[in-house]
């Protein structure tokens, strides 16, 4: 199910070095043209599909169609994620429409705690930041 | 037009790279649950003078196989017996398995889960009156004392969108965002110059410019994932990218710490999960939380028959438990394959409607049942929606409706990892505590020596998909191993006072990844088109050769995951052509120069995998593969380890039998 980018609504990350669709791509795929300032999925067959591009790209330039070796065509799965949730849309072929919304973080974004500073006590023990005792197992 | 004899990337790469060279006391290698982990928890224990790299293929805040996000928590000991959780994995994995750092993985994981959830992950909870409420709902926190939502014993429910970039964030503030070196992708371990057996650095290249990068160090963690397509994929065409493990994991875990001479153990054993067909969307909901079952072509249960039964006995004790290990319910679903009896569809209506006719049955008014309609539809999709989107695709493309029509599911291609149910990987060091067995010989026959998850090269450490025969950890595990090897690599430092020295230089080195780009740019203008070259051969068809000859020789989807040890020694013999030719794959840009290192990768992991099926005369794991010429599990001679070590000085492999201890008690075995 490759993700493809509309001509029209992509801005090549307004000539950054790179494009938040290249910053992200886990599979290294999308990639910029700087000639025409828009970017590309430079390998559609080795799309995951993980959505991390249409998620993240500021424009909502970048969907998903699906794998033309098995999906019939008409179909989208489209979202709209926030800091707070993702609101999918769920579009089947038959023209029928379905809205799912779930939390994604319940906390701001940055905000985790990081322990920064914390430091543990014992380097000889197993025992990890936070930990109490730890256990052995039950004698056979 | 020019003709397409040229480079068609967008990054072309030079036949003369910058060279930069770093030098740091821990490197992290990967960017995962467990690369996250230790980034997280090392600062903890360092001090502040320790200066500690992590380099990552891509971007941390979705790397990994947790990228796309997960729908559940796998490992959550909660109120269980950690030595029931190491029952279930033994059994899972057919008995062969390392028991004490299954244990010890069990004492650490529970508090990476209450992170996640401060750091913001949302964890479903049960309300008072025993109903779900999704993560964001006002509940008591795990650390509170507040109840997640079990499907089956050990898995948590979560809305896991932004699982791993929530992990990310705190892993990046902790180590220091100039420490976290992105889209930079080592391909090659380096051994120490003076030291015998002592990690000493790394070396790779960015996929951004043309930089090879050398970085010497003290110690090192190298966690990068399992290896994802090895075998011919069911999908050949654009739907091989939807594989169901990450894509881009290519065993560089396995292979690049094999060839600086770490044992690796159980590389026999592979995944092939039975998943929803085509889109390999998750199963685990749809059997745990909505309870659905498995229907052959005939309409039957089959999982439940006395045939089935029948069947489980002749695999005892394993096939007596309550959950049937994983390969046992594979063999199941292939026999039924193999004998005609397909489609197996998972009855997802049936499943469904029974939730909705228990409630009417109740006597809940319409009003209300719709509106519990509407919060199990909507699970049921956000299973797919947080993990598994094409899966979400496939239905909407072909009009399925999970309440009114059943879905196809299948085994898929074999795949290799460490952390989910499956074990192979690397042999490390347990904990350095009484309870774990001592035993005399080398480290490859070794249960402890000294650094819990030290790898058997002095100063590399490996987790998640990395240590083997140790399954089940899946992302809160391998996040929690993370954390372990985090602070043991600092003990590393403090007790082992040395200067990395590298064997090579840094041109060398530089020479030897580059070598794809000047074989591509010495013969490119030979044909008139790049593709076809008789000088070069290119990394997409080597993947596909690769593909070809696992699938057909090695026991892949083309026979039902038959093999024996005649076909396996053609595919030994292919495996060889393919690494002679790997050193004629060619490259024009960055991208395809990380492709051509992947599948370097890909072969070498997948001939530790040959060659461990080869050495292990039966068929340990029924439903993942078989021996034709030793169909059966035999345990009296075979429930032991099987552990294999390359030696960088002679290029010989090594196979050998290891003693497989109990920790935990064996009567009863469940």
């Amino acid at each position: 199910m490759p993700s493809y980018v509309e001509t029209e609504k992509c801005d090549g990350c307004k000539g950054g070095d790179k494009t938040a669709c290249m910053y992200i791509c886990p599979n290294d795929l999308m990639v910029l043209n700087k000639e025409e300032m828009k970017a590309y999925n430079q390998e559609p067959d080795a799309c995951w599909e993980c959505y991390s591009c249409v998620k993240i790209c500021p424009q909502g330039a970048i969907a998903v169609r699906g794998y033309d070796d098995f999906v019939p065509m008409g179909g989208q799965v489209h979202p709209l994620r926030s800091a707070a949730d993702i609101m999918w849309t769920v579009k089947f072929r038959n023209g029928n429409i379905k809205r799912f919304k779930f939390p994604v973080r319940t906390t701001a974004e940055g905000a985790a705690n990081a322990y920064v500073g914390e430091k543990g006590s014992n380097l000889d023990d197993e025992n990890l930041l936070l930990e109490g005792d730890l256990p052995s197992p039950k004698a056979m | 037009m020019a003709l397409p004899n040229k480079p068609v990337g967008e990054l072309d790469a030079v036949v003369d790279p910058e060279i930069q060279e770093m030098e740091c006391d821990v490197l992290i290698v990967g960017g995962g649950m467990a690369a996250c982990g230790t980034a997280f928890e090392i600062k903890k224990w360092a001090d502040d003078d320790l200066k500690i790299l992590l380099c990552d293929k891509a971007s941390m805040e979705r790397s990994g196989a947790v990228a796309q996000g997960l729908s559940a928590i796998n490992t959550y000991i909660g109120g269980n017996a950690i030595e029931d959780y190491v029952k279930m994995v033994r059994n899972d994995l057919m008995g062969v398995v390392r028991e004490d750092l299954i244990y010890d993985l069990g004492r650490h994981v529970d508090e990476s889960v209450k992170l996640f959830e401060e750091w913001g992950l949302p964890v479903w909870k049960k309300d008072a009156d025993g109903n779900n409420l999704d993560g964001a709902k006002p509940a008591k926190s795990l650390r509170e004392g507040g109840e997640p939502v079990r499907t089956g014993k050990w898995q948590i429910m979560i809305n896991g969108e932004s699982y791993k970039c929530i992990v990310a964030e705190p892993a990046k503030t902790a180590l220091g965002e100039e420490n976290c070196l992105e889209r930079i992708f080592i391909v090659k371990l380096l051994l120490d110059k003076n030291v015998e057996n002592q990690i000493a650095g790394a070396a790779g290249f960015s996929v951004r410019e043309n930089k090879v990068v050398v970085i010497k160090c003290k110690t090192m963690m190298v966690a990068c994932g399992g290896a994802v397509n090895i075998f011919r994929p069911r999908s050949t065409g654009e739907g091989k990218g939807r594989a169901w493990y990450p894509v881009w994991n290519a065993g560089s875990t396995y292979t690049m710490c094999a060839q600086v001479g770490a044992t690796l153990t159980m590389m026999e054993n592979r995944f092939t999960p039975a998943r929803f067909k085509d889109g390999y969307g998750p199963v685990g909901a749809w059997f745990l939380l909505f309870k659905a079952k498995v229907q052959n072509g005939l309409g039957e249960f089959f999982a439940g028959s006395d045939d089935a039964k029948a069947e489980l006995e002749k695999f005892m004790p394993y096939g007596g438990s309550a959950v049937t290990p994983t390969c046992l319910r594979n063999h199941l679903m292939v026999k039924e394959f193999k004998e005609g009896r397909g489609p197996i569809l998972m009855a997802t209506d049936v499943a469904l409607n029974a939730f909705l006719k228990e409630r009417e049955d109740a006597g809940m008014d319409p009003k209300a049942l719709k509106k519990f309609w509407k919060h199990l539809e909507s699970e049921a999709w956000e299973d797919f929606l947080d993990m598994s989107v094409g899966q979400a695709g496939l239905w909407a493309g072909a009009n399925v409706e999970p309440e009114k029509v059943g879905s196809e599911i299948m085994p898929t291609e074999p795949y290799m990892l460490g952390s989910h149910s499956g074990c192979c990987g690397i042999w490390t060091s347990g904990p350095d505590e009484d309870w774990v067995p001592t035993v005399e010989g080398t480290r490859v026959h070794q249960y402890k020596w000294g650094y819990n998850r030290m790898t058997t090269v002095n100063g590399l450490f490996t987790a998640g998909d990395g240590v083997g025969a140790s399954g089940h950890k899946f992302s809160s595990g391998s996040h929690a191993e993370g954390r372990i090897c985090a602070k043991q690599m600092v003990k590393f430092c403090r007790d082992n006072d040395f200067k990395p020295e590298l064997m090579q230089t840094a041109q060398e080195l530089a020479d030897e990844i580059y070598a794809p780009v000047k074989l591509y740019h010495e013969h490119v203008g030979f044909t008139t088109a790049s593709g076809v070259n008789p000088n070069y051969c290119k990394p997409a068809g080597m993947m596909m050769r690769l593909m070809k000859a696992t699938d057909e020789y090695g026991g892949g989807v083309a026979t039902y995951y038959m093999t024996s040890g005649k076909m396996l020694g053609i595919c030994m013999d292919l495996l060889q052509l393919m690494k002679e030719d790997c050193e004629k794959m060619a490259a024009g840009d960055l991208h395809e120069l990380m492709r051509a290192w992947e599948n370097l990768h890909r072969i070498w992991c997948v001939e530790a995998h040959i060659r461990h099926i080869i050495f292990r005369e039966e068929s340990r794991y029924p439903g993942f593969y078989y021996r034709s010429d030793f169909p059966k599990v035999d345990d009296e001679n075979w429930k032991c380890f099987v552990n294999s070590t390359y030696d960088p000085k002679s290029g010989e492999w090594k196979c050998e039998k290891v003693e497989c201890i109990n920790i935990v008690e064996t009567d009863p075995w469940l």
